[in-house]
């Protein structure tokens, strides 16, 4: 194998294990936020109690998340050395920014969040705890802005040639808000938010359904469904934006998504289907003329297809854009469903009562996960074969001095640490939820709460 | 050249950078240190007690390292991309030296089993090792020039960076982070503990002083390019001149008992040093030994001085930020260790 498509398969595994954790993140830190204020305001100790759970959930979460996104600030460097010569002046002033200004506040927060609750004053904890979220926006804020500007630069101008040739600066805030920027970070934000929404959902339809923590759980579900509810719908307009951004700066990928080709015909919209690269055909399920009518408002407009680019400069691998593509939004519209589902039997007064309803939402945190993975999968491949679109290929863009065995070894390394990490992780989760929620009381001392909740004598205890 | 306040903006940034740097190796230096000697201590309450002394701030310690990478990524592009893609194996331990120590830190308190707990001991304690040992490494090959290529890219292979000098180089630095951790958990912690601890400091400061030395003599016998610079302009003369005294400091603060004064010695230490390699090795980010006309410098790396520029002003905005929550959350962990139902 070469070592552009091994260097593509590293990065490609690594950002895809490390893009678990941060939507998650980001999305509990909104619920705890929610939870937490909720208690300030209510004193109510049901609060309480789902806070304390989720922020052990979140430390987990958040741990796993720092050690796997250290090691996406490196790879640019030893895997993407000519890529990272080439936008340093660019890309590198986004990453520093999200050290200094979103990183920085999230961790330095991070330990009154999870070690303070008895340390410090309620009113500093619930601004340790928003602060945490804060941060996680902002570093979300950044990297995107770095990668959209890869999708759609601006605000620069090229300086030498060949291997030297380099992108600089000329206009910052361009760059910053080059056109996808907002849009895309808006989009991510939300289907982070989706990711933790539907994960709190998840967790207490399986409370419901274990009869467990009942007292708590249900309170928890209804908030988590109306947070669901509401950015499920808004994701739907962003994606749309998006979609609207796409077929604007790069039509190649637009077509791609939809498996379009003729650039002289209406442009379908299918439900599913499946593309056939190399007859470049495609079939399924559709709407006649729906990408058409989305993109120009009028359902015999003809739009870009492939064809009009030449083989170099297209993606080639069509068929997997174009079903990653609609199993995002397959996830986006499921999503939409079954949050509305859910709100219309809540007014019924029936929301509990339908157990396999319980227990697809018990399963329904996939969806969130799947759909950013998708998403991502489709903005990348979709940039093919650039990597910043237009101007460098992604070919080119390789360290030179890093020969495949090189790669394969750490390639080989990652799969085995990720693999063990990923299984100690559910393990760990599981144990989590399963020990459920812990009633601290709230007059009690610390020495009596740290003797409750330590492990250590608690396992004595159930053994004598 | 465009300058701000008589520097250019290359040499201010070469300084934001080692500051940077110099930051995480104080900071980070005394939780890798923590952990380095972690099997040392032998009873689980014990073990549970240092790790939750840096338990709510090691991670906001990493960020400093995190922040370096950036700063080196968008200050000067060329070295970050020859820098990584050289250090390709060494580095990728490295990093996953930081995963398994980042995990085992969160999965150790998880559950009650005492071959749990020990098995993740383990893991904490080489891991933090494995990584002091391949930061100092690095750092000594990046000290000593790396053979480069005329495009500015690395022309050696994996076993050159196992030269006497990087060796004694990482053995150091796992020295120094070991005595600095140990007298920063004498802070924290009371009792028997706290006497094991006090003689584990003594103990390490010696390991350090001894490989410090060899490693110093070693230098002036065989590397005498690092040297020159002092020789031609003895005033410097000060700065070896004043790490010295801070080390002899510390062993004096930690007998009378004084170890929040040895602490400092020891930050002091690692910051000196870190000017002397800066001082011996400016103008070059990576010296090509061979040929020094490959060499990287802090000119033909830079970014643009737009880019420069608006590095400046975010950390200008961005430090007193940083430095003002970060000594907020030390302020709420001072003082000893107590253990509660939110600790690991
Ligand atoms: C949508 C948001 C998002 C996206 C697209 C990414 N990350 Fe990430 N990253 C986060 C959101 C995030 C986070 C939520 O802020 C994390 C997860 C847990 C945490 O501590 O911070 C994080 C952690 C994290 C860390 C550790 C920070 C620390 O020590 O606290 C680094 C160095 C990176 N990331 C770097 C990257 C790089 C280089 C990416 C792309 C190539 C990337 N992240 C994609
Ligand atoms: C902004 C910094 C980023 C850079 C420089 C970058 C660059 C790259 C490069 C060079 C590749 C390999 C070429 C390819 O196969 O597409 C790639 C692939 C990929 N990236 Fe990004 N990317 C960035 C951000 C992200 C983020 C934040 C994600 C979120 C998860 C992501 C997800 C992916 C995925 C899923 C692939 C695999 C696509 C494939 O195999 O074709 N990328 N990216
Ligand atoms: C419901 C309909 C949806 C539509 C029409 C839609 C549309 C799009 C489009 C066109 C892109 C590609 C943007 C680009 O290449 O620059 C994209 C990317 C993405 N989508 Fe969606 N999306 C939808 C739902 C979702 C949902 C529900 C999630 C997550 C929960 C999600 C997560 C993402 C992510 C993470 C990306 C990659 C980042 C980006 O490029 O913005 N999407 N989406």
């Amino acid at each position: 194998m070469n070592v552009e498509i091994l260097a593509r398969v590293q990065f490609a595994f690594t950002i895809g294990f490390h893009y678990i954790y941060p939507p998650l993140s980001i999305g509990l830190g909104l619920m705890l936020v929610i939870l937490e204020g909720l208690f300030l305001k209510t004193g109510d100790r049901i609060y309480e109690m789902a806070v304390r759970f989720w922020i052990r959930i979140f430390a987990l979460i958040f741990g796993i998340g720092v050690a796997t996104g250290i090691i996406m600030e490196f790879e640019f460097g030893t895997n993407w050395a000519t890529y990272s010569k080439y936008v340093g002046d660019i890309f590198g002033s986004a990453l520093a920014a999200e050290g200094i200004f979103a990183f920085a506040l999230e961790s330095g927060f991070l330990g009154i969040l999870i070690f303070g609750w008895n340390r410090v004053g309620r009113g500093v904890h619930f601004f340790s705890t928003i602060m945490v979220f804060v941060g996680s926006l902002f570093s979300a804020v950044w990297i995107v802005v770095a990668n959209s500007w890869q999708q759609t630069p601006a605000g620069y101008h090229i300086v030498g040639q060949g291997m030297n040739a380099r992108a600089e600066i000329t206009d910052f805030w361009a760059m910053v808000f080059n056109p996808s920027s907002v849009d895309r970070l808006l989009h991510v934000w939300v289907g982070a938010i989706l990711a933790g929404g539907f994960m709190v959902l998840s967790v207490n339809a399986w409370y419901l359904l274990h009869r467990k923590h009942m007292e708590i759980a249900r309170p928890t579900f209804r908030i988590a469904l109306v947070v669901v509810a509401t950015f499920s719908l808004l994701q739907l307009f962003l994606g749309d934006r998006s979609a609207g951004i796409v077929a604007r700066y790069q039509p190649a990928k637009l077509a791609a998504m939809e498996g379009h080709f003729d650039s002289s015909a209406r442009a379908d919209m299918y439900l599913f289907g499946y593309v056939n690269n190399r007859t470049q055909n495609t079939s399924g399920v559709k709407i006649p003329g729906g990408l058409s009518f989305l993109t120009y408002g009028s359902f015999k407009a003809p739009v870009t297809g492939l064809r009009a680019f030449k083989p170099a400069d297209r993606p080639s691998q069509v068929n997997s854009i174009f079903q990653l593509y609609h199993l995002m939004v397959a996830c986006g519209l499921a999503m939409i469903f079954l949050s509305l589902l859910g709100c219309w039997l809540w007014w019924r007064d029936a929301l509990f009562k339908h157990r396999w309803l319980l227990w697809v939402f018990a399963f329904s945190v996939l969806l969130p996960q799947l759909a950013n993975q998708a998403g991502w999968f489709t903005a990348e491949m979709g940039r093919q074969p650039w990597v910043v679109y237009g101007l460098l290929r992604t070919s080119d863009a390789l360290s030179r001095v890093v020969s495949a065995n090189q790669i394969i070894f750490s390639l080989i390394l990652f799969t085995i640490v990720y693999i063990v990490l990923f299984a100690l992780f559910l393990f760990l989760l599981n144990r989590k939820i399963q020990h459920g929620p812990v009633d601290y009381g709230t007059k009690e001392t610390i020495e009596d709460g740290s003797r409750r909740d330590n492990p250590i004598l608690e396992h004595e205890a159930s053994q004598s | 050249m465009n300058t701000f306040l008589g520097l250019d903006y290359n040499l201010w940034w070469f300084l934001v950078f080692g500051a940077v740097i110099s930051g995480y190796a104080i900071l980070d230096g005394f939780d890798l240190g923590a952990g380095s000697l972690h099997l040392f201590l032998r009873k689980e309450e014990s073990r549970r007690i240092a790790m939750n002394a840096i338990g709510p701030i090691w991670d906001g310690n990493e960020v400093w390292l995190v922040i370096g990478g950036g700063a080196l990524f968008a200050g000067f592009p060329v070295a970050y991309a020859a820098i990584f893609s050289a250090f390709y194996v060494p580095f990728m331990v490295f990093l996953v030296g930081l995963i398994f120590r980042a995990v085992s830190i969160e999965f150790r308190s998880k559950e009650p089993w005492s071959w749990w707990r020990k098995a993740w001991d383990i893991v904490y304690c080489f891991a933090s090792i494995v990584i002091s040992l391949s930061l100092g490494l690095m750092l000594g090959n990046v000290v000593e020039g790396l053979p480069l290529n005329s495009d500015r890219e690395f022309a050696g292979d994996l076993l050159s960076f196992f030269n006497p000098f990087a060796i004694m180089v990482s053995i150091t630095t796992l020295a120094l982070f070991m005595m600095h951790g140990a007298i920063f958990l004498t802070m924290k912690t009371e009792n028997r503990l706290f006497v094991k601890l006090h003689v584990l400091a003594n103990n390490f400061i010696v390991f350090f002083v001894v490989s410090f030395v060899i490693t110093t003599l070693y230098t002036l016998l065989y590397i005498p390019h690092l040297s020159d610079f002092f020789k031609s302009r003895p005033g410097w003369f000060t700065i070896p001149l004043l790490m010295i005294l801070s080390i002899a400091n510390i062993p004096r603060q930690v007998k009378i008992g004084k170890y929040r004064f040895a602490f400092i010695s020891s930050a002091i230490t690692i910051a000196l040093l870190l000017i002397m390699v800066a001082i011996e090795v400016f103008p070059y980010l990576l010296y090509s030994p061979q040929h020094p006309g490959n060499s990287i410098t802090v000119y033909n790396a830079a970014s643009s001085t737009r880019t420069m520029k608006i590095l400046l002003v975010m950390a200008l905005i961005g430090t007193p930020l940083v430095g003002v929550y970060t000594s907020f959350v030390f302020w709420t962990f001072k003082g000893k260790v107590r253990l509660d139902e939110m600790s690991y």
